[in-house]
């Protein structure tokens, strides 16, 4: 089985959000960019299959050289290639067109891509890659197993989960549960030194014009001061989210 | 060229959030100047849409469809918006909406913005505001194609009654058998549950609370509220509580009325992840916790005191308010 994982560089979840250039641009300066947490959970799942059933795991992402040493560390966990499409992403959707060019070159039968980013949080690539591909999809996937071209699939509801079956080629869009976060691999030392050698493609972008624009950013105003409530005077408490914030 | 909005049900009801959805696509038709027109799954009665200014409900009745299928879905919406011409599909932020909006965007070539938390501040250019950095900030999206689709995150709008007179057709959509490669064989769902995202009200809780044996009287206090319970990111890693139950970055996102915190200190990815929600309560022990400073309320003390009093004040305030 020929897997793909899609891998998003984003700000570590710690992360301190700023903007420059007028606010269009998201600050780059002092921030931590590591592997999407989405994609790091569909990553270590598409280990598992490397280990238990023989798959053969490449790592893809869209975006310019500094986003290599992302794809580095996903080699150290354990992938055995990388290919980088050389070009900004810009939107959802001209990331899934170029994500589709790589998979349709590279005949892959399961393709894991996080649910979302937790940058823009667009949610949509994995959705629209699967229809790009003509391929089967399953959204916030929680469990996978696959045996040949079936593929048991269990994807987080509102309230619940729900199981289906389903086919190879198969696009998931991947979260936590796919793996537990015990099961998270950090590289060691060989893993580390073994990246370096692996190859990393770097492959032109196919012509997108994309769909939407990210204009501008503003930060959340800034809240006003809490109002502390004397854990001997509830009754006040109840009084202020029914009279004042109008909650209750 | 009517504004087409997605109506999800449940239990044969519909969703809050299909009402809002419609609400919002009322004035996006209002600024369009065309109508609204609703698709309905399975629904009987479908005169309550008009209350949300809905003109037309295209209703599709079939069985197959009787368990949600995202391309079988989608596949349904699109022959519905290239039926009505449509050129804006606003759909909720539900996990299905989700599963099914980049589905619907490749079908009928549309820019698609998720998290939408405002009207569009016209008809072109064609720019709404949405939630980014998973709340940690906003970010304001052109969408630059002929047809548009909107995620409306929850409560951003909320509802605006606007009678109109929803007049039902039947709509019988072609559907093939590439429509359901993918086979529900279970759903598993907890019944009269509220659920996170549908909630009003979410109580949650955190590393303070000291054990999962101690989660009766957030239980009890989420009883009382008709709330939701959730969970900080470790009591899930830990397995006190079911990962369904994890709010914050990598877990679920809140977008509530009132979120009461208890015993969670406010890790920077927890706040981002409930940071959508209206009113912020907090309760902890510790003054210096970092969550404080996010809140709208705090009450500093020990949660196993003040919890269960609050709980027997807040019944006593329900049987008053009955």
């Amino acid at each position: 089985m020929k897997i793909l994982v899609c891998i998003s560089h984003v700000p570590d979840t710690t992360s301190k959000i700023n903007f420059t250039d007028n606010d269009t641009q998201f600050d780059t300066n002092g921030v931590q960019f590591v592997i999407n947490p989405n994609d790091e959970f569909g990553l270590t799942r598409a280990m598992w299959f490397k280990e238990k059933q023989g798959a053969s795991v490449d790592v893809v992402n869209v975006g310019g050289a500094e986003t290599e040493p992302t794809l580095r560390k996903a080699l150290a966990i354990g992938a055995d290639n990388a290919i980088r499409v050389n070009t900004p992403a810009t939107d959802g959707f001209q990331v899934a067109k170029q994500l589709a060019n790589v998979a349709k070159e590279g005949g892959y039968d399961l393709i894991i891509a996080g649910r979302e980013s937790i940058d823009y949080n667009g949610g949509m690539v994995p959705g629209m890659l699967a229809a790009l591909l003509n391929a089967n999809f399953v959204n916030t996937c929680i469990g996978l197993e696959v045996d040949g071209t079936e593929a048991k699939v269990t994807r987080e509801i509102d309230g619940g989960k729900e199981s289906s079956t389903t086919s190879l080629p198969l696009v998931i869009g991947g979260q936590k549960g796919l793996v537990e976060e015990s099961d998270l691999r950090i590289p060691n030392m060989r893993g580390i030194m073994q990246a370096r050698k692996k190859p990393l493609n770097v492959v032109e972008p196919v012509e997108v014009v994309a769909q939407t624009e990210a204009e501008k950013f503003e930060k959340p105003a800034p809240k006003g001061a809490v109002k502390l409530i004397d854990p001997d005077n509830l009754d006040e408490l109840i009084n202020l989210l029914h009279n004042e914030a109008k909650v209750i | 060229m009517s504004v087409l909005v997605y109506i999800e049900s449940e239990d044969g009801k519909f969703k809050k959030a299909s009402f809002e959805v419609a609400s919002y696509a009322r004035e996006v038709a209002q600024m369009l100047q065309t109508t609204v027109t609703a698709v309905t799954f399975n629904a009987n009665d479908t005169s309550e849409l008009g209350t949300y200014g809905v003109d037309k409900v295209l209703k599709v009745n079939n069985d197959k469809l009787s368990n949600f299928n995202a391309e079988a879905y989608a596949d349904v919406l699109t022959q519905a918006a290239k039926k009505e011409e449509s050129k804006v599909v606003v759909l909720s932020q539900s996990a299905n909406s989700k599963y099914l909006a980049p589905l619907l965007a490749v079908h009928l070539n549309a820019g698609y913005a998720s998290n939408v938390v405002s009207l569009p501040e016209g008809a072109s250019p064609f720019v709404v505001k949405r939630t980014a950095f998973t709340n940690k900030a906003f970010n304001f999206t052109k969408i630059e194609t002929e047809v548009k689709i909107i995620g409306l995150s929850k409560n951003a709008f909320g509802l605006k009654e606007n009678q109109a007179s929803a007049n039902a057709e039947d709509f019988a959509p072609t559907l093939s058998a590439e429509d359901f490669s993918v086979q529900v064989t279970n759903v598993d769902k907890a019944k009269n549950k509220v659920t996170i995202a549908d909630a009003e009200i979410v109580v949650s809780g955190g590393r303070g609370l000291k054990g999962p044996e101690n989660w009766g009287m957030v239980e009890d206090l989420a009883e009382t509220l008709g709330a939701a319970t959730a969970c900080s990111k470790p009591v899930s890693d830990m397995g006190w509580r079911p990962h369904s139950e994890h709010v914050g970055q990598t877990g679920k996102p809140v977008a509530s009325n009132l979120y009461i915190a208890i015993g969670i200190s406010g890790a920077i990815q927890h706040l981002a992840g409930i940071n959508s929600s209206k009113v912020k309560l907090v309760i902890n022990n510790d003054p210096e916790a970092p969550f404080f400073k996010a809140a709208d309320y705090g009450v500093v003390g020990d949660a196993f005191e003040i919890v269960p009093k609050l709980n027997e004040k807040l019944k006593e305030f329900k049987a008053k308010n009955a």
